[in-house]
């Protein structure tokens, strides 16, 4: 490995949104040499087989474990690897632990060489915990819009009203018992279930 | 003291006095607001406590002493005011394996001499033949579970890290391991031995006990610098540690306890298989061979929770044995220094002495008595190792 060229990264994640999301990041930041491990299986034996100058493991991870095995000085280990950060880092490794993401620093890298590498990390992990909330927060509004457009459907059918009448009837609920309208839709449908 | 507290913990039954002393709502008698977090690994664990996420935390007793000696990793002093578990390990080997062992073996099958000689037979025939060298899986470099292997193999003239592979393993990935071939023994905690029996896939050849007599497991681990900060906040923790494990060792609530440890968010496995830990009452073949010992895991009963110096010395010489660490007097002092006793038994206003019927705290199938305050003179007595004095 010179010391000009690209490092060669390696992605242990299971998640492979988010292990895409991190690979572009790096790839825009101009690190060309990025590999994505996603099977657990043999971890070891892969990682060499790749050989990296730096591992990114999520937190999530069990397998973080397995990467300690890599500080020994055995023969199942070839290329012993440091600490991603220096101990007086310590907000790097605040930083690193709320994204809950760590690098690894295979010997024979820079330390100063993986700052880059791991803030961007970060700061892409970090991209991603706020893109997941947000698919969940749209996944749980059209949940509730199903249900809301189910339970207009019994009381159009129960009660003859219109579309717009049903649904004036269940916002006009929600308020009086301070209630979300998915809530009330949700008891309306689980009622009608018990009424069958 | 109303601050919250976080502490974190990894789903296995010797964080039974942690789990039940929150769920029980002993530390809540105490005075404090205790949070237990669900941790997927012993790195996590241990980054977390160092960096003030965790106050506390269950934690493997060698990785305490890494900490506090700053090897493999950051340097953290710790403090272990209280021992949340004496033995509780078994190892497990395939059937193919257990077949191999027992057919070699000269001598009665849960003698650990028996058995590492045995082993070192296969391991010759294995040699010999071509065939890859056996492989075994344990669950961190700095764990009781890696030095119990080690001492026993080495016992009969096996060197674990020529003569076969030992590779870090995560605890729920042991049992698929063993199945898929990837592995042909483990040593691991509580329930994952009995799942692997359960499922048919492993035979439980040691419980620990058969190789050390008393074994220091997990410890309730802080920073030494926040210990020194809240004295109050441990002492309390302590004794609702303390309220726990003695509830825990009353036969009568050992069903309640295992239902409290089977919930989702606490270790997520049947009540059943933690109880039979509880129990020390083990199937230890899928044929349904039972074995019994009142020594398989011991929360609080003869004086484990107590932590003992000794047990700690042990751990720092397994630590220069395998290479992991350097010799030194001081870092056998710090070695020692994490175990307090002293701060149990302020909080708990006695000064019991831990019995045992060992000649020596450790009690080990092989070698002299373990002398703490001569490492070096020690790991002479034994001819396998990696380390220079």
């Amino acid at each position: 490995m010179g010391t000009e060229s690209s490092p060669k990264i390696v992605i242990v994640d299971e998640s492979p949104i988010r292990a895409a999301i991190l690979e572009e990041g790096l790839r825009e930041a101009g690190f060309t040499s990025v590999a994505h491990i996603s099977e657990m299986q043999s971890l070891l034996s892969r990682i060499y087989a790749l050989d990296p100058d730096v591992i990114v493991i999520d937190l999530e991870n069990p397998s973080r474990d397995v990467l300690e095995q890599m500080f020994q000085v055995s023969r199942v280990v070839r290329r012993p690897i440091a600490m991603f950060v220096d101990q007086s880092d310590a907000a790097s490794i605040q930083a690193s632990v709320d994204a809950g993401v760590s690098a690894y620093i295979v010997d024979g890298l820079k330390k100063e060489r993986l700052k880059p590498i791991l803030d961007l990390c970060i700061s892409r992990f970090n991209a991603f915990a706020k893109l997941q909330d947000e698919l969940d927060r749209a996944k749980s509004a059209l949940e509730d819009r199903k249900v809301i457009d189910r339970a207009k459907g019994i009381l159009m059918k129960l009660k003859g009203l219109t579309e717009d009448e049903a649904y004036v009837l269940l916002r006009s609920t929600a308020m009086r018992e301070k209630k979300k309208i998915g809530e009330i839709a949700q008891s309306i449908l689980t009622a009608s279930e018990l009424l069958k | 003291m109303t601050t919250p507290i976080h502490i974190g913990f990894i789903p296995l039954v010797d964080a039974a006095a942690l789990i039940v002393a929150v769920d029980k709502g002993f530390t809540a008698a105490e005075g404090l607001d205790v949070t237990l977090v669900r941790e997927v690994s012993w790195s996590n664990v241990r980054d977390k406590l160092n960096i003030g996420l965790f106050d506390a935390a269950h934690l493997l007793a060698p990785v305490a002493i890494a900490s506090s000696l700053g090897i493999g990793h950051v340097k953290m002093p710790i403090a272990a005011p209280f021992n949340l578990g004496l033995n509780g390990n078994a190892i497990t080997v395939s059937p193919a394996l257990h077949a191999a062992i027992m057919a070699e073996i000269d001598g009665d099958r849960f003698d650990p001499m028996a058995t590492a000689l045995s082993l070192s037979r296969v391991v010759a025939v294995r040699r010999k033949s071509g065939a890859e060298p056996l492989t075994f899986g344990m669950t961190f470099p700095f764990s009781t579970h890696n030095y119990q292997l080690r001492f026993w193999m080495a016992a009969g003239g096996v060197d674990p890290d020529e003569d076969v592979r030992l590779v870090v393993l995560p605890p729920p990935y042991m049992v698929d391991s063993l199945a898929s071939g990837q592995i042909d023994g483990f040593c691991v905690g509580a329930p994952w031995n009995s799942i692997a029996v359960d499922r048919g896939v492993g035979h439980i050849v040691h419980f620990v006990a058969d190789i050390l007599v008393r074994a220091a497991e997990k410890v309730l681990a802080v920073r030494q610098n926040w210990s020194d900060k809240n004295p109050e906040v441990v002492a309390a923790l302590i004794r609702a540690t303390f309220r726990a494990a003695e509830f825990i060792e009353q036969p009568h609530n050992r069903a309640e306890t295992a239902r409290l440890l089977a919930r989702p968010e606490r270790i997520g496995v049947d009540a059943e298989v933690i109880q039979r830990t509880l129990d020390g009452r083990i199937k230890i073949s899928p044929d349904g061979t039972m074995r019994e010992s009142n020594r398989y895991l011991l929360v609080g009963r003869e004086g484990a929770a107590r932590p003992d110096p000794t047990q700690a010395a042990w751990l720092y010489a397994q630590m220069v044995r395998w290479g992991q660490a350097s010799i030194s007097l001081e870092a056998l002092k710090t070695a020692k220094a994490v175990f307090r006793p002293d701060l149990y038994d302020a909080a708990l206003g006695h000064t019991a002495k831990s019995p045992t019927d060992a000649s020596d705290a450790v009690g080990a199938f092989a070698g002299p008595a373990f002398d703490a305050d001569d490492i070096a003179g020690h790991l002479a007595a034994f001819p396998i190792g990696r380390w220079k004095a």
